[in-house]
C-alpha cells in the first residue's frame, strides 16, 4: 500500500523483484489449484450405485478422502454464499417478501439436516443418472442445508442495521443498486458474515458422516470421503480406524482453519464499523506471507483493481421496474394483493397437507412423534442446564484471566468445530462394556458438540467485564454468593444466552444422530424425536419422516420464540445503562 | 418572496409530519418557504430538534416532504442530483475504504473514466490538505482529518451546492476552528467548485462567522421565524464591534422564540402538551448557585453564561428553560433571572429544597399533578407510563414523549412525588414509613 501511496505522489517506483517468499506462496498456490482440480475430475466420473467402489479403511486412503470432503464443504460454502447474497437481499428490501422469506427462513432453519436428505437425494440422483454428480449433489445440497441458514440470517440483520449517515452518503452520492451493494452492504455485513460462515462450517462437518454415506429406504450410498470412511470404520466395528479418522479430520480442520479463516478473519478487520482502532488486531501467518510477497502483491492488486472496477459499474435493478407505474398503483392495494395472495397459498397447502396426512397418517402415529417430542424436549433442558453448570463457572473463571483466555479461547472455538459425532463409537463401545442403559447415557452425546458455544461466549462475556465493576466489587468487598449473582453474573447474562441459544439448536439437530448410534451390528437407541427420525429415514417411509420433522420444527420454534428471544431482549434491556 | 432568478435550491410551501402512535400525522416542519441563492452560504439556525436537519435533508433529496416541493435550477427534484452533495455531521466516511477510495466512491455515479475520476480525487485531497493521507483507513484519523475526508468527498464531485449538516458540531473547539478558517479561506479566495452553501448549525458565532444570510427556525412545528441578513465584510473578525451585535441579536431572536413557545401553554392550559426539557435536577441547582453567586448577583445574560461556563448555547437552553418553567428563575430577552424563590431554593438545606422542588413541581408542571391525581385514584396506586404515553402522544411527537417523561420521571423521583420502575414500566405512589 505504500507503494501505491508513493505513485501517486509522483516518487520513485521500483520494478518488482521476485523474493524467496514468492516461491513459497507460489508453491502453496499451485498445489492447492492442483488439489481442487484433481477432486473436480472425480465428482464428475461415471458412477452406478450397483457397482460403488469400496470404501477403504487404510490410513493411507485419508488424504484424498479428506481433500474430497474438504470439497464438498467448499462447494457448499459457495451456494450457501450465493443463497445468502439473492435470499437476504431479497428480505432487507422488500416489506413485502420480508414477510414471506423471515419466517420461512425461521423453519427452514428449524428443520433437521438429515431431514432434507431423506427428500432431496432421490430428486439429485435422478438429474445425473449414471455420474457421481447427482449424488456428489444430494451430499452437497445436505451440506448446504447446514450451512446456509444463519448465514442468510446475519446478512439480513446486518442489511437492516447499516447506520443512517452512510445509507444518507450512499444515496446522496446517487450509488446504484449494484455499487451499493458491493460497497456498503457487503463490507458492513462481512465481519458477521465471516463469523457465521464459520459457525456453519462446524456444523457441516457435524453432519458430514451422515450426507455422506447416505441411507434413505433401499438407496444406500458411500461417496468417498471421511464421512463414508467413519461410517465404514463403525459397520466393521474398527476402533483404530475410528481413531484415524479422528486425527485426519483434526488435521484437516486445523489446515482449513489456518489457511482459509484465519487469513479471512485477518483481512476483515478492515470491515469492522467501529471506527476507533482495536486492541488486538487478528493476524494471519498467511495473510503476511501472501502480503510480502511481492509477485503475488502485484496480482493481488490487479484482482483488487478489477474487482473495483466491477463495482463502480453502474448496474441498478430500478430501470426494471418502470417508476411511474409503481406510483401509479397504490400501495395499499398491492399489499392487499400480496398478502391475499399468501394466504390463499398458505390455505392451498395446508389443505392438500391435511388430506395426504389424513391419508397416511393416524392419532395414533402424531401421539408417537409427540411423546417422542417430549423426550427430546426434556433432553435438551436437561443438558443445557447441566452444560450450564458445569461450563459457566469455568468460563468465568477463565474469562476473568486475559493470559489464560487467550490460550483457551481459540482451543474452545476448535473443538466447536470438531464433528463430536466421531467420538459416539467410543460412547457406544463404553456403554455396551459396562451395560449401561442407553435412555440416559446416549444423552450427553447430543451436546458433546455444542456445549462449547456455552464455554466460549461465557469466556468473552467474562473478558469484557468492565474492570471498574470489578475494582468496585473488591474496593466494597463484594463476594461469595453476592458477587456472583449481582455482578458478574448480569454482566455475562447477554454473551450466555447468545452461547446457549447456538447450544440449544445444535442439540436439537444432534439428537437424529446421537439418540440412535450403532457399532457394528450393535444398535442401541435412547427412544425420542431424533431417533424416531432416523428409524422412519432408515425405513424410508416418508410420512412419518416428515411428520418427525415438521414436530421438531414445531418444537424448535416454538422453544425460540417461548424461550429464548424473551430472554435474549430481557437480557439486552436489563444490561443498558442509559 | 425571495428572489427567483438568482435561486439555485428553492423549497416551496414544505410541510413534514410523522405519523403519531394512534396514526394522526404529527406536524415537524409546517410551511416553509426558503430559496438557496446563487454565491451565497445560507445558514439555518434552531433549538436542536427543530427539523432543521430535516429540512437540509429535504433540500438534498434524501427525504421527501410530506408536501410541497423542492426545485433544483427550476425543475422538480425528486432525487438526489449530481449537483448537490452533502457534508454529513457524523462524516459518514465508509470505514473499509481508503481515503483515496472513500473520495473516488462519491465520484462514482458520474460515470467518469478510471483516470478522471482519480485524478479528481487527487486535486480535491491537494485542496482540502488531506496530501499523504490517500492511503490510511478512516479510523487512524482525528475527527478533524474525517471531516476533511468527508468535504474533499463533497467538493470532488464539483457540486453547485454543498449542503452541510452541523458540519463542525462533532469536532473539539480548535479542530473545529481550524476547519472553518480553512474552509472560509477557500471559499473567499473562490478555489471552491461550490456555488452555494447550505448549513444547519446551532453555533450562533459559527452561523455569523460563516454565513451571508441566517435563517432562524422556531420550533413545533418549525416555522421560519426570522430572515436575517449578514453584510459584514469577510474576512470576518469575531472582535470587531459590529460582529458582536449581530451575534446579540441572534440570541435575543432566539431567546424570545424560546419564551414565546413556553408561554404558549401557559395560555392553552393544555396540561400535557408542553414538552418538558432534558433539565437534570443537578444542573439546575448548580445553575441557581452560579446565579446567585458573584459576579451574577441573581442575575445573567445567556452568552456571557455559555461561554463563562464552557456550554454551548444549546446545552444551556435546556436548564435555563427547566428553571423557567419550574419558575425558579425568568428568561427574559437574553437574560436569566432568579425569582424569589430560586434564591430562596439556593440558601435551603437538602430537604427544604425537596420540599420547595416538589411544590414548584405540582404548582407549574401540570403533567406531574396530573400523574399524581391518577395514581390516587387507583385503587392500587400504580399506573403504567403506556398509560401516559398514548395520552401525551395527542400532542407531543414520539421523542418528545419520551424525552418529557424522561424529565418528570426525574424530577418527580427528586421531589419525592410518586415512584417509577422502568423494568415494569409502571408509576407508582411512594409507600410512607408509618
Amino acid at each position: 500500500m505504500e507503494q501505491h501511496a508513493e505513485l501517486l505522489r509522483g516518487g520513485v517506483w521500483h520494478p518488482r523483484r521476485a523474493n524467496w517468499r514468492d516461491l513459497a506462496a507460489l508453491v502453496l498456490i499451485v498445489t492447492i489449484i492442483l488439489l481442487i482440480g484433481s477432486g473436480a475430475r472425480q465428482m464428475l466420473a461415471p458412477f452406478s450405485a450397483a457397482q460403488q467402489p469400496e470404501i477403504s479403511l487404510s490410513p493411507s486412503a485419508l488424504p484424498s478422502y479428506a481433500l474430497r470432503t474438504t470439497m464438498r464443504m467448499l462447494a457448499a460454502l459457495m451456494a450457501s454464499l450465493l443463497f445468502t447474497f439473492t435470499y437476504g437481499t431479497a428480505a432487507a428490501k422488500s416489506r413485502r417478501a420480508e414477510a414471506v422469506l423471515i419466517p420461512l427462513l425461521d423453519v427452514l432453519q428449524s428443520v433437521p439436516v438429515l431431514g432434507y436428505l431423506s427428500f432431496t437425494v432421490v430428486f439429485f440422483v435422478s438429474l445425473f443418472p449414471d455420474r457421481a454428480l447427482g449424488v456428489e449433489l444430494a451430499a452437497i445440497f445436505a451440506i448446504f442445508t447446514s450451512q446456509a441458514w444463519n448465514m442468510a440470517f446475519s446478512f439480513f440483520q446486518s442489511l437492516r442495521t447499516i447506520p443512517h449517515d452512510l445509507d444518507e452518503a450512499s444515496r446522496g452520492f446517487r450509488f446504484s443498486g449494484w455499487q451499493r451493494f458491493w460497497r456498503l452492504e457487503v463490507p458492513f455485513a462481512m465481519p458477521g458474515l465471516i463469523w457465521n460462515t464459520m459457525m456453519s462450517m462446524s456444523g457441516g462437518w457435524f453432519f458430514v458422516v451422515a450426507s455422506e454415506a447416505i441411507a434413505v429406504g433401499d438407496l444406500h450410498v458411500a461417496l468417498p470421503g471421511i464421512g463414508s470412511y467413519v461410517a465404514r470404520a463403525v459397520e466393521a466395528r474398527d476402533l483404530a480406524a475410528v481413531g484415524w479418522a479422528i486425527v485426519a479430520m483434526t488435521v484437516t480442520i486445523f489446515i482449513y482453519d489456518q489457511l482459509m479463516f484465519r487469513p479471512l478473519v485477518a483481512w476483515a478487520d478492515k470491515f469492522r464499523y467501529e471506527q476507533t482502532a482495536a486492541a488486538v488486531v487478528p493476524r494471519s501467518w498467511i495473510l503476511d506471507l501472501l502480503r510480502s510477497t511481492s509477485l503475488l502483491r502485484s496480482a493481488g492488486e490487479s484482482i483488487g483493481a478489477a474487482t473495483q472496477a466491477a463495482s463502480r459499474v453502474r448496474l441498478s435493478s430500478r430501470s426494471l421496474i418502470p417508476a411511474r407505474l409503481a406510483r401509479a398503483l397504490p400501495p395499499a392495494l398491492l399489499d392487499v394483493g400480496w398478502y391475499g395472495l399468501i394466504l390463499l397459498a398458505v390455505a392451498y397447502l395446508g389443505w392438500k397437507l391435511l388430506q395426504f396426512a389424513g391419508a397416511e397418517l393416524s392419532w395414533t402415529d402424531a401421539a408417537a412423534a409427540a411423546r417422542n417430542g417430549g423426550i427430546t424436549l426434556l433432553r435438551v433442558a436437561v443438558l443445557i442446564v447441566l452444560a450450564t453448570l458445569i461450563w459457566v463457572p469455568i468460563g468465568v473463571a477463565i474469562g476473568l484471566r486475559p493470559k489464560v483466555a487467550e490460550k483457551v479461547q481459540p482451543v474452545a472455538q476448535f473443538l466447536a468445530a470438531f464433528p463430536a459425532n466421531l467420538l459416539f463409537p467410543v460412547a457406544v463401545y463404553l456403554i455396551v462394556r459396562f451395560q449401561l442403559s442407553p435412555v440416559i447415557w446416549l444423552s450427553p452425546l447430543m451436546i458433546l458438540g455444542t456445549q462449547w458455544y456455552i464455554l466460549f461466549n461465557v469466556i468473552a462475556g467474562a473478558s469484557a467485564f468492565p474492570t471498574d465493576f470489578r475494582e468496585a466489587a473488591t474496593a466494597f468487598r463484594i463476594g461469595g454468593r453476592r458477587w456472583w449473582r449481582d455482578v458478574i453474573l448480569p454482566g455475562i447474562f447477554p454473551y450466555y444466552v447468545t452461547g446457549a441459544i447456538t447450544a440449544s439448536g445444535g442439540a436439537w439437530n444432534a439428537s437424529i444422530v446421537s439418540e440412535v448410534v450403532s457399532w457394528g451390528p450393535t444398535t442401541l437407541n435412547g427412544s425420542g424425536l431424533g431417533a424416531y427420525i432416523a428409524q422412519m429415514t432408515e425405513a424410508g417411509d416418508y410420512p412419518r419422516i416428515a411428520l418427525g420433522i415438521a414436530t421438531m420444527s414445531v418444537l424448535v420454534v416454538a422453544m425460540n420464540r417461548l424461550l429464548w428471544r424473551p430472554l435474549y431482549a430481557y437480557a439486552e434491556r436489563r444490561t443498558r445503562l442509559d | 418572496m425571495p428572489d427567483v432568478k438568482g435561486a439555485i435550491i428553492e423549497l416551496r410551501k414544505i410541510c413534514m409530519a410523522f405519523a403519531k402512535r394512534s396514526g394522526e400525522p404529527l406536524p415537524v416542519l409546517d410551511d416553509i418557504d426558503l430559496s438557496i441563492h446563487d454565491g451565497e452560504i445560507l445558514g439555518l439556525l434552531g433549538r436542536s430538534g427543530s427539523g432543521k436537519s430535516t429540512l437540509l435533508r429535504i433540500a438534498g433529496a434524501l427525504i421527501k416532504p410530506t408536501s410541497g416541493e423542492v426545485l433544483y435550477r427550476g425543475k422538480p427534484l425528486l432525487e438526489p442530483a449530481a449537483g448537490i452533495a452533502v457534508v454529513f455531521q457524523t462524516f459518514a466516511l465508509f470505514p473499509w475504504l481508503t481515503v483515496l477510495e472513500n473520495v473516488e466512491a462519491g465520484l462514482d455515479a458520474l460515470g467518469l473514466l478510471r483516470e478522471e475520476s482519480r485524478q479528481r480525487a487527487q486535486d480535491a485531497i491537494d485542496l482540502i490538505g488531506l496530501d499523504g493521507f490517500q492511503s490510511a483507513y478512516p479510523r487512524e484519523l482525528s475527527g478533524g482529518m474525517r471531516q476533511r475526508v468527508g468535504f474533499a468527498r463533497a467538493i470532488a464531485t464539483r457540486p453547485d451546492v454543498l449542503l452541510m449538516d452541523e458540519p463542525f458540531s462533532a469536532l473539539d473547539v480548535l479542530t473545529a476552528e481550524t476547519l472553518r478558517t480553512d474552509f472560509l479561506d477557500l471559499w473567499e479566495e473562490h478555489q471552491l467548485p461550490t456555488k452555494s452553501v447550505l448549513m444547519v448549525t446551532h453555533n450562533i458565532e459559527e452561523a455569523v462567522l460563516m454565513c451571508d444570510r441566517l435563517i432562524i427556525l422556531s420550533s413545533n412545528p418549525a416555522r421560519i421565524a426570522a430572515e436575517i441578513p449578514i453584510t459584514l465584510a469577510r474576512p470576518r473578525n469575531r472582535l470587531d464591534e459590529e460582529f458582536g451585535n449581530i451575534v446579540d441579536n441572534v440570541y435575543s431572536v432566539l431567546t424570545a422564540r424560546t419564551v414565546a413557545s413556553l408561554g404558549a401553554f401557559t395560555q392553552t392550559h393544555e396540561a400535557l402538551a408542553r414538552p418538558l426539557p432534558p433539565a437534570s435536577v443537578n444542573r439546575m441547582s448548580g445553575l441557581i448557585e452560579i446565579l446567585v453567586a458573584a459576579p451574577y448577583g441573581g442575575q445573567a445574560e445567556l452568552d456571557t453564561l455559555a461561554s463563562s461556563l464552557a456550554l454551548e448555547i444549546n446545552d444551556l437552553f435546556p436548564i435555563a428553560e427547566g428553571l423557567h418553567i419550574l419558575e425558579f428563575a425568568e428568561l427574559k430577552d437574553r437574560a436569566l433571572k432568579l425569582t424569589a424563590a430560586g434564591r430562596v431554593f439556593a440558601h435551603s438545606n437538602t430537604d427544604e429544597r425537596k420540599r420547595l422542588f416538589r411544590e414548584h413541581l405540582l404548582r407549574f408542571v401540570p403533567l406531574s399533578a396530573h400523574i399524581c391525581r391518577v395514581l390516587r385514584e387507583r385503587k392500587q396506586g400504580r399506573a403504567p407510563r403506556l398509560r401516559f404515553e398514548i395520552e401525551m402522544e395527542d400532542h407531543l411527537s414520539r421523542r418528545d414523549t419520551e424525552r418529557t417523561l424522561r424529565a418528570v420521571i426525574a424530577w418527580g423521583r427528586y421531589a419525592e412525588l410518586f415512584a417509577y420502575d422502568d423494568k415494569s414500566r409502571t408509576f407508582s405512589v411512594i409507600a410512607k414509613a408509618g
